[in-house]
């Protein structure tokens, strides 16, 4: 029609473009809003004379009284030395977004140091990290496998499950009924492992006690976490616990029913204050200010100072006990301590035999000890005797 | 002894009090979606409807410690939403299905940039109706604890069906729904019933997204919605566009979440997943017994989803 006809976009697809372009910017910026937190005032110069950057990421908001919020405690706690910064990012999901959130800490804000927290973020790490060789990225769960995995690349996780058993010991003498509840997410080795640790805790001071397992099928699903822990509660079950990624919902259906509960992954206190009575609690801030120390004096995975794959549980400090609740009687609170002192001489094994399973079949025989370290352990797939469930 | 267990009693009243506790939502979007659907849209973004809904109720419980006014704003949230979906789907040649998707996303993304400080602190609750203090079983007095909320969305049910076959408003959308010429013939504005046939809706799925933050599960996650109003929207298709049968569908999905914790909690441990799935397999049996490649669905108005 005239000269310019070559040129004419027409107005709605300008327009589409514009708008998808805005749409795009604006929704990448809501998944991963970044938050650079706390800058140490560290005036006096350290040993290299520059701040050690460390960047945290994790699968879910930071403060969702569960796993995510305990990783972030550990990052205030190890925000506090004066020599380190920290920066996280919250709700990254297992794709490749987390690579991206990597490289964005370390290109952009210079991190030398990686915690990425989630247990899915493991494959996207060893992508990552043969790029950046001078990085060191360090694993929440540990699947780390010395001369397959890059050099550069650490795991570390806590033996949550000892702080279960001293909860087991705690819900057992409080239970009236003698029937325990844990709601969990789904039959893997981690989760059967507190279950069974809970439950021997519980059989440990009665013998006769049993806990009720529901498997809701997924890691957060508040719907069917509220429905089991009412049926619970129908059944006469008075202490509940759980493995799902945030227990806000377990506790305070438990508190409106009025009946206990023990906490998990961070203290849940305030939203249960009646009936709270303890938690199985992680300590990043131990873990995470022993890397900062290491990495400062000049260790690096690399060269060897630190080892590829770190474990802990109560007495390394990785796991901590929530502070006993007003309804935990002086007796329980007597027996979890003792058992709590003995965990730290190491003088108590959880898995020892003779140790039967639900089924009546022995699992771990006479005489045999798995100490907390063992592999063994790591491929539980069976529910202790006195679980009534279905691993 | 009061905390006496039920034993298998316990599954049914598991079910019958999951059926109480947690159908509203499903039932709130179900009517929205089933009045924007009479009218010859589909709004399938009521799933962030129902996400923004209760992100906005539990902050304004939160902040202004009256839940009813947090129930208020999630649906005024609702409208906010609906308007921005009704504008677009109304233009010519949009297509609905791709904004209603788009809207899923832009909502949810707007609830979760907003409810990010919100996840921590513990908003007040709706208050519960007890019906159950004729009984002395406990655990009949809380499968009786009954959300006012959940009663006004049973209320609107029949109200929505008698509305629909018996008053001239129902009427027009049903004529703009099933045949918009002839509506336009009869000089109605098309425009502006769908607009307010989507709005409605919209408020309505957001209203029900203030059930899940302030009464049941109770609390504002990310998570919360788990895809119900996604859920609710097919349900229209399963309830063929009655608002009396998505009542009941709603409460047959509202039960069936509850099975699958009921039958564990009384030792039937096996088989779960299977059990947890049930709501999804029910809907395919009923869909395929009750579909016929010879006609189109029954009920199903004229124009949906075409981009008349």
């Amino acid at each position: 029609m005239n000269p310019g006809r070559s040129l004419y976009l027409p107005r709605r697809r300008v327009m589409r473009g514009v708008l998808a372009t805005a749409a795009f910017g604006v929704t990448s910026r809501l998944w991963t809003g970044c938050t650079p937190t706390s800058e140490s005032q560290a005036s006096s110069s350290t040993a290299s004379g520059k701040l050690l950057q460390i960047g945290f990421i994790y699968v879910g908001p930071k403060d969702d009284y569960g796993y995510n919020q305990a990783h972030h405690e550990g990052e205030v706690g190890v925000a506090k030395l004066s020599w380190v910064k920290t920066e996280e990012q919250a709700s990254v999901p297992e794709t490749t977004d987390v690579e991206e959130a990597m490289r964005n800490m370390i290109e952009q804000d210079g991190a030398k140091v990686l915690f990425p927290t989630s247990f899915g973020y493991f494959e996207h790490i060893l992508t990552i990290a043969p790029k950046y060789p001078d990085v060191q990225f360090f694993h929440c769960g540990g699947l780390y496998q010395e001369g397959k995995h890059p050099k550069n690349v650490g795991s570390y996780f806590g033996y949550i499950d000892e702080a279960q058993y001293l909860a087991g010991i705690v819900a057992g003498h409080t239970s009236k009924t003698g029937k325990l509840g844990f709601v969990a997410a789904k039959p893997i080795p981690q989760v059967i492992r507190n279950i069974n640790s809970f439950t021997l805790g519980a059989r440990s001071v009665k013998p006769e006690i049993t806990t009720q397992v529901i498997f809701t099928g997924d890691w957060s699903l508040p719907v069917k976490e509220a429905e089991a822990a009412n049926s619970m509660a129908d059944q006469g079950i008075d202490v509940i616990t759980c493995h799902v990624d945030s227990p806000k919902i377990v506790m305070e259906t438990a508190e409106k029913r009025g009946i206990f509960c023990s906490g998990y992954h961070a203290d849940q206190a305030k939203l249960a204050p009646k009936g709270y009575l303890t938690g199985a609690e992680w300590d990043w801030t131990t873990v995470y200010t022993n890397y900062a120390e290491m990495i400062h004096s000049g260790k690096t995975l690399m060269n060897g100072g630190i080892p590829h794959i770190v474990r802990g549980g109560l007495k390394a400090g990785y796991v901590k006990l929530s502070p006993y609740g007003p309804a935990v009687s002086a007796t329980a609170k007597k027996d979890a301590d003792i058992a709590k002192a003995k965990f730290k001489d190491n003088s108590l094994v959880i898995y020892q035999g003779e140790i039967k399973d639900n089924t009546g079949k022995v699992v771990i025989p006479v005489g045999k000890a798995y100490k907390q370290q063992d592999r063994t352990l790591e491929q539980m797939n069976w529910l202790v005797a006195g679980v009534v469930g279905n691993a | 002894m009061a905390t006496e267990a039920l034993g298998w009693w316990g599954v049914p009243l598991g079910i019958a009090a999951g059926t109480l506790r947690g159908s509203a939502p499903f039932l709130f979007v179900s009517l929205g979606e089933c009045l924007t659907e009479k009218s010859g849209k589909i709004n399938l973004g009521l799933e962030g409807t129902l996400l923004m809904g209760a992100m906005s109720a539990y902050a304004i419980s939160y902040v202004t410690q009256s839940p009813w006014l947090g129930v208020l704003v999630a649906g005024l949230a609702g409208i906010v939403l609906g308007s921005i979906h009704a504008f677009l789907s109304l233009q010519p040649k949009v297509n609905d299905i791709a904004v209603g998707i788009a809207m899923i996303i832009f909502g949810s993304g707007v609830a979760f940039f907003f409810g990010k400080p919100f996840i921590q602190p513990v908003a007040p609750q709706l208050p519960a109706l007890e019906f159950g203090a004729w009984s002395s079983q406990p655990q009949v007095q809380s499968a009786l604890e009954i959300c006012p909320l959940f009663l006004i969305g049973v209320a609107i049910a029949p109200l929505m069906q008698w509305f629909f076959q018996s008053t001239r408003w129902g009427l027009l959308i049903r004529a703009v729904g099933d045949s918009p010429d002839a509506a336009r013939a009869m000089g109605i504005s098309i425009f502006k019933i769908r607009l307010l046939c989507i709005i409605t809706g919209s408020f309505l799925a957001g209203v029900g997204g203030s059930y899940l933050s302030l009464f049941y599960p109770g609390t504002w996650t990310e998570r919360i919605s788990g895809g119900q109003g996604l859920m609710a929207v097919a349900l229209v298709i399963f309830a063929r566009w009655q608002p009396m049968q998505c009542l009941y569908a709603s409460l047959l999905f509202g039960g069936a979440q509850a099975i699958g914790p009921a039958l564990q909690s009384v030792g039937v441990t096996s088989y779960y997943y299977l059990f947890n799935a049930s709501p999804y397999i029910l809907t395919l049996a009923i869909m395929i017994v009750t579909c016929s490649p010879k006609r189109t669905l029954r009920g199903a108005p004229g124009t949906l989803g075409s981009s008349h």
